[in-house]
């Protein structure tokens, strides 16, 4: 089934199949970045730019500035949750405080 | 392709959202239907309805728009009436009770807890009495703004108090120029201060001489939210008080047309202005939307500016002002602009009786009492009222502004005017006030929304999240030296991500080396202005003091800070009419 993904309030929510789902303002924890020089950027989600679908996953570009370094700019893809269930489209958030990777399906994990 | 928002109000938008409102209403919060949630709670907007945040399902803000901050007699009692009846949550606030009118900084009323079942009958009686949310949020023209005292201020050169009513009348549930890509918001003044505060906003009709008349030179592009803020540009337009509702309908008529509907956050005609600059928006102005030749910009008056200007006067009207007819004005501080619905009725009492019962609201989250014969000017300030409300109130709690935060809205990031009352007590009980020093502006803003005016203080505080101890606990930047007048300056972002119960020991330290180092008579602004970003970071160091902050966990996370039991799950929202927990379906 389709699904309905869009931003709210100035891109302070993520709205999924019309029901608000994650909100800005939280600290994200971003691992294999571009987004500043921090081995683990701790993000803080200011507001949400652009949404996506890349099924089952919703995603967003998010607007915010990494903690440690103050850098400030737009992250690349993430993955905020996801749709499952056929027919039903019930919206699973990810646990924005584990650990996040940013473009996720092309940047392979490297081996230390 | 157009927005989602825009979509939305293409099937239905303006005056028309308000049969289905009202039908919601009849049937209970359940009737709206689920999907459509987001598409209404846009809608509602332009009747000024704000659906609160998460946790707290079917309960609304309620704006109510007051054209130049004006309360006509009898008004505030009716504001004040429905906030005890009906603007009552399932939790006290521990500041302020269970009822309370927040006063903004664009000279509105917000009230919070409204649930939809009562809006008709609220509606009815604000109506009845000269009052209205229509437009009061949405994306078209918002209350007009102006110096608060219009038509009774010695400052006046022109009395634009005919005018924003005017224009009020005009635009208020116009079609014409009720779908606008954005909000539209215009300050009118004739007073030679500045307190219209013109420069933040989309359009401004400042005084100016021309050829020995009268009237406005015309800016545009103003605005703070985003991280984007603008000074209102000048077009190079004149124009006489008679003409000023011709230019407002062909400025606004030409965001209309030419504003950006497909990505929101390029949408305010800030960006316009960018894109296109002033000469082209007055030439399409001039060629498409108005049918008389514009003159040239007169001369303004920006250099006699006092307004937030930096240099210690203060121009804000709390205090007790002669008006041009021998009466008195009193200005009365209002701290964060929080007011508890019982004090709003003993303050309407208090203008019948001592004034005309006027009441108008400022820019400063404050509140005036007007038309005060001389003879009774010393009764009125020994009202015990006063003692709350003070025309004589300490620079730290006059200078306090603070937006709604974490509370209630969704935007924010932090709490906020619970903190900046703790933080405004306890600077005024611990830090010396710098010698001289009479103005001081602090403004707390939960986010980049700016509903605060964080950039135009001089000690800005814009919500922020950190660590501290691993932890991730609610903080603030802190920028230094912003301020309007005829130089106007945004403040410099200068400390990042203080944890909050940090910043009154930050303040203290600022302060003390500004007495320490500052050169005889140099002001808090021109301080700032003499050192670059390295100097002012070495200045002073948060710390930690005996300031205690009851909201340094996530409040956004809560169902409401303030609850005892905060979590989420235990909210008792949505509720029906009556304020009883509607049962889940799952």
């Amino acid at each position: 089934m389709p699904i309905g993904v869009y931003q709210l309030d100035d891109g302070a929510w993520i709205s999924v199949n019309d029901s608000r789902e994650v909100n800005v303002s939280e600290l994200w924890l971003l691992a294999r970045h571009d987004f500043c020089d921090c081995d683990t950027a701790d993000f803080l989600a200011e507001g949400f730019v652009e949404v996506g679908v890349d099924h089952p996953d919703i995603q967003t570009r998010v607007a915010g500035r990494c903690i440690q370094c103050d850098t400030e700019g737009v992250t690349g893809w993430l993955t905020v949750g996801r749709v499952v269930g056929p027919g039903s489209g019930e919206f699973y958030g990810v646990d924005h405080a584990s650990v996040h990777v940013p473009d996720a399906r092309t940047r392979l994990a490297k081996p230390t | 392709m157009p927005s989602k928002v825009e979509n939305w109000k293409d099937e239905l938008y303006g005056n028309e959202i308000r049969d289905q409102l009202f039908e919601f209403a009849r049937e209970g919060w359940d009737a709206i239907p689920e999907d459509e949630h987001d598409a209404w709670f846009e809608r509602f907007k332009w009747w000024g309805l704000y659906h609160q945040r998460k946790g707290q399902e079917s309960y609304f803000m309620m704006r109510i728009g007051t054209p130049n901050g004006v309360l006509e007699p009898g008004q505030l009692e009716v504001v004040g009436e429905i906030a005890k009846k009906y603007a009552t949550g399932p939790v006290d606030n521990p500041e302020f009770g269970d009822a309370y009118c927040d006063w903004t900084t664009r000279q509105s009323i917000q009230l919070h807890w409204i649930k939809l079942e009562d809006v008709p009958e609220i509606f009815e009686t604000l109506e009845a009495n000269g009052l209205s949310t229509q437009q009061a949020c949405g994306d078209s023209w918002r209350n007009i703004v102006g110096c608060p005292v219009a038509g009774k201020d010695t400052h006046e050169h022109i009395d634009a108090w005919p005018i924003a009513e005017d224009l009020h009348e005009t635009f208020k549930g116009n079609d014409d120029y009720a779908n606008l890509p954005r909000k539209w918001k215009v300050s009118v003044t004739g007073c030679d201060e500045g307190c219209g505060q013109g420069d933040i906003n989309d359009l401004a009709f400042e005084p100016a001489e021309k050829d020995g008349e009268l009237g406005f030179n015309v800016r545009v592009g103003g605005g703070l939210s985003r991280k984007e803020p603008r000074f209102a540009r000048d077009i190079d337009v004149w124009v006489p008080p008679e003409q000023a509702a011709d230019v407002a309908h062909g400025m606004s008529a030409l965001f209309r047309e030419y504003g950006d509907r497909e990505d929101r956050f390029n949408a305010r005609i800030k960006f316009l202005v960018d894109e296109w600059g002033t000469e082209k928006i007055r030439g399409v102005l001039q060629e498409e939307f108005v049918d008389f030749e514009l003159p040239a910009a007169g001369d303004d008056m920006r250099e006699e500016y006092t307004y937030n200007a930096g240099d210690g006067q203060h121009g804000d009207h709390v205090g007790v002002h002669e008006q041009p007819d021998g009466n008195y004005y009193v200005g009365l501080d209002v701290l964060v602009g929080r007011m508890g619905a019982d004090d709003a009725l003993e303050l309407a009492g208090l203008a019948d009786d001592y004034g005309s019962g006027e009441v108008r609201l400022t820019q400063r989250q404050n509140v005036i009492v007007t038309d005060v014969d001389a003879d009774r000017l010393d009764a009125f300030l020994d009202e015990p009222l006063l003692e709350a409300y003070s025309p004589d109130p300490h620079p730290f709690m006059r200078g306090s502004i603070a937006c709604t935060g974490t509370e209630f809205c969704s935007l924010s990031i932090v709490e906020t005017k619970n903190r900046q009352v703790r933080y405004a007590r306890w600077l005024k009980d611990n830090v010396p006030v710098p010698d001289g020093v009479e103005d001081f502006h602090i403004h707390l803003s939960g986010c980049t929304a700016s509903c605060a005016q964080p950039q135009i203080a001089d000690i800005s505080l814009r919500g922020m999240k950190t660590r501290k101890d691993g932890e991730p606990v609610e903080a603030l930047d802190v920028g230094l030296g912003g301020g309007l007048g005829e130089n106007p300056h945004f403040a410099d972002w200068i400390e990042m991500r203080v944890p909050a119960d940090e910043v009154p020991g930050y303040i203290e330290n600022l302060l003390a080396a500004f007495e320490t180092e500052r050169e005889d008579g140099e002001s808090f602004r021109e301080f700032v202005a003499a050192r670059d970003e390295g100097q002012l970071q070495a200045l002073a160091d948060p710390e930690e003091t005996d300031y205690e902050d009851p909201y340094m966990h996530n409040t956004k996370t809560t169902w409401y800070p303030y609850a005892t039991e905060d979590d989420m799950d235990a909210s008792p929202a949505p509720t029906n009419g009556a304020g009883e927990p509607i049962p889940s379906d799952d």
